[in-house]
């Protein structure tokens, strides 16, 4: 897009101040090469943004934004229930509780090489992957709703994973106030198979080494070093959230009139969220919460009985386990005073600094970790929050790369196998049943990771703390 | 060579394509008729799954939905196929739709998903509002068109 109407704060600030028919500022983290290589739908999605009812301090776009439905992807939005807010299920978006976990296993990198092989094929066996593959579960409708109320907590009462686990998940693997009653059954059918599943998509299960350290002292409490070797997991709340999602945003685009919402794109579809619907959605979209922390924790045990049976040297430990596609019920400092708000985060990750009394006792000092994807063939970045009382973005930060090519554009431009190929000879292995869905997601059709986290730093977002290089990536 | 079911209607092969969006793509359909264009776009959302010519039509599902304008029948009409496609774990080669004041019942032949053999690339998680279109071009030919979250 081009620069015009953004007002530049800083190298990495931009801002659009409030006119009518905006209620706040919109204001965009990311320095001028990533600003300007961004698509102009991103200023128009962030300043409707700024239009809806009961929106507190600004919207907020990350590093990574890119066009999105309603909301740009890399949104952050916060509203106020007493001033009239609302919550939107397109500011959700249909993958809610989408998020990545990050696992230690006490390996380094030489005690894993000779396994590299073995443990690639094992995994693309036993973690269910890609379109029409079921999991090992088969929950009635009943069970179902004991996981959209436990969530990870479900999970590790019945055997998928230990108790420390859920020290180091958002929410302690718990979302409350989650009402499973407000799931619609369409969505209740779609989940019946698929916990424990990774879906498809950018979604994926990758064994990484950490390539750099970038805060040795902030490494060192995450147990992070050169070397080591971790896994991470990014998927979300499957067939379940995503039916959540689409059920929610139709109810909601036919109530907009009966609220007074006059909505400039039909994806902002939001309610007030002391409406009956509003409150609904939001027990819904906790309820796929929870679906989604529990799918990644059963998700975690399945890589755990890998690694015993393969490598049993390993110890699987939880580093951290965070959602980018959600909806939370927050205090923030506005104007010097605490105010309690509905934050969304579309496509952006919760960044609280050191000291935020919801990051888990053993990370306090240095902040929760903020743990973002990059494309299989590059690199992923844990980052930690640099700011205790959220000052920036309502305590928020990037989430991915982002995409610089279409799905149809990569698909004819690239070959699978021939992707498959060139990264193995660069010692990365990729198991996909898809050689088109590997295709999609090449390397190449996504931004440059580096320079998103580097503009994430840069504006005081969250402090980087280690580059992760891919090994082995099992691909939906 | 397998045998198509005898209900199978003889009808052209319908004009679809899908288009690029951001992380997602589009699907758009033609036809005579609303029903037609309606049929074509069931063809390229198999298409963005997996090579339609993968495709065998073995099975038929019956499918209603209705809706207050045509545009809204569209999405139903989407996401009715993705949870058909999700809940049966099927892939869907023919559709046959009728269409009476914005009720839709439709014939979807298909076949049980098998990944070796489909390699589906991607699962639709739904359509979305964006882009979604339901128009007669002067000539009167119809098209029909959203993008869907992969």
């Amino acid at each position: 897009m081009d620069l015009d109407g953004w007002e530049r704060v800083s190298a990495t600030e931009w801002r659009i101040a409030p006119r009518a028919p905006m209620r706040v500022a919109a204001v965009l983290y990311a320095d001028e090469a990533l600003l300007r290589a961004m698509d102009e739908k991103v200023r128009q999605q962030l300043v409707n943004v700024t239009r809806l009812p009961g929106i507190v301090e600004a919207a907020y776009a990350m590093p990574d934004a890119h066009w999105g439905y309603g909301f740009p992807i890399g949104g952050v939005a916060a509203f106020d229930a007493d001033a009239g807010g609302v919550v939107s299920a397109g500011g959700v978006g249909f993958d809610i509780s989408c998020g990545v976990r990050t696992v230690l296993t006490a390996l380094r990198r030489p005690q894993f090489e000779p396994h590299q092989l073995a443990l690639a094929n094992e995994l693309a066996r036993a973690i269910p992957a890609g379109m029409g593959r079921g999991g090992y579960l088969h929950l009635d409708d009943a069970q179902l709703g004991e996981v959209l109320t436990g969530g990870a907590r479900w999970a590790v009462e019945h055997g998928y994973g230990e108790p420390a686990d859920l020290l180091r998940i958002e929410d302690g693997g718990q979302v409350l106030h989650a009402k499973p009653a407000c799931v619609s059954p369409r969505a209740y059918a779609r989940m019946r198979d698929q916990l424990g599943t990774l879906g498809s998509g950018n979604h994926y299960l990758e064994i990484q080494a950490v390539s750099e350290i970038y805060r040795p002292e902030v490494a060192e409490i995450l147990e992070l070093h050169r070397d080591d070797v971790v896994v991470s997991i990014h998927c979300g709340s499957r067939g379940l959230g995503h039916q959540i999602g689409t059920d929610y945003l139709q109810e909601m685009v036919h109530a907009a009139p009966s609220f007074g919402l006059q909505l400039p794109d039909r994806e902002l579809a939001c309610a007030p969220i002391r409406s009956d619907l509003g409150q609904r959605y939001l027990g819904a979209m906790r309820a796929a919460s929870n679906c989604a922390l529990a799918n990644r924790q059963v998700l975690t045990h399945l890589l755990r009985e890998v690694f015993s049976r393969l490598l049993p040297a390993a110890t699987l430990r939880v580093l951290y386990d965070v959602s980018h596609n959600i909806c939370k019920e927050e205090t923030h400092q506005v104007d010097g005073a605490p105010r309690r708000l509905f934050v969304h985060r579309k496509g952006a990750t919760r960044a609280f600094g050191p000291g935020h009394a919801d990051v888990p006792d053993a990370l306090r000092t240095v902040g929760q970790p903020v743990l973002i994807g990059g494309s299989m063939g590059t690199g992923s970045f844990v980052l930690v929050g640099a700011h205790a009382d959220g000052a920036r973005a309502f305590g928020s930060a990037c989430h991915g790369a982002g995409r610089s090519m279409s799905r149809t554009g990569a698909a004819k431009r690239w070959s699978g196998r021939q992707i498959v190929a060139q990264l193995a000879e660069r010692g990365i292995l990729i198991r996909s049943p898809s050689m088109r869905g590997v295709a999609e997601e090449a390397p190449e059709a996504y931004k440059s990771i580096d320079q998103v986290v580097d503009a994430a730093e840069a504006a005081q977002l969250a402090h980087k703390v280690a580059r992760l290089e891919p090994l082995v990536c099992i691909k939906g | 060579m397998h045998r198509q079911p005898e209900t199978m209607p003889a009808i052209a092969e319908p004009h679809w394509e899908v288009y690029a969006h951001g992380a997602d793509v589009g699907i758009r359909g033609f036809g005579a008729g609303l029903a037609e264009a309606f049929e074509a776009v069931g063809l390229a959302l198999t298409s963005v799954v997996c090579e339609l010519s993968r495709v065998q039509a073995s099975h038929a599902v019956e499918v209603h939905c209705a809706a207050r304008e045509p545009e809204a029948l569209l999405f139903e009409w989407v996401n009715a196929i993705v949870y058909e496609m999700a809940i049966r774990r099927m892939l869907f080669r023919r559709y046959r739709v009728a269409i009476v004041d914005c009720e839709l019942t439709a014939s979807l032949w298909g076949e049980a998903l098998d990944p070796q053999r489909h390699e589906p690339a991607v699962e639709v998680k739904g359509a979305t509002y964006t882009d979604l279109r339901v128009q007669q071009d002067d000539s009167g030919r119809w098209s029909a068109q959203c993008i869907v979250d992969v």
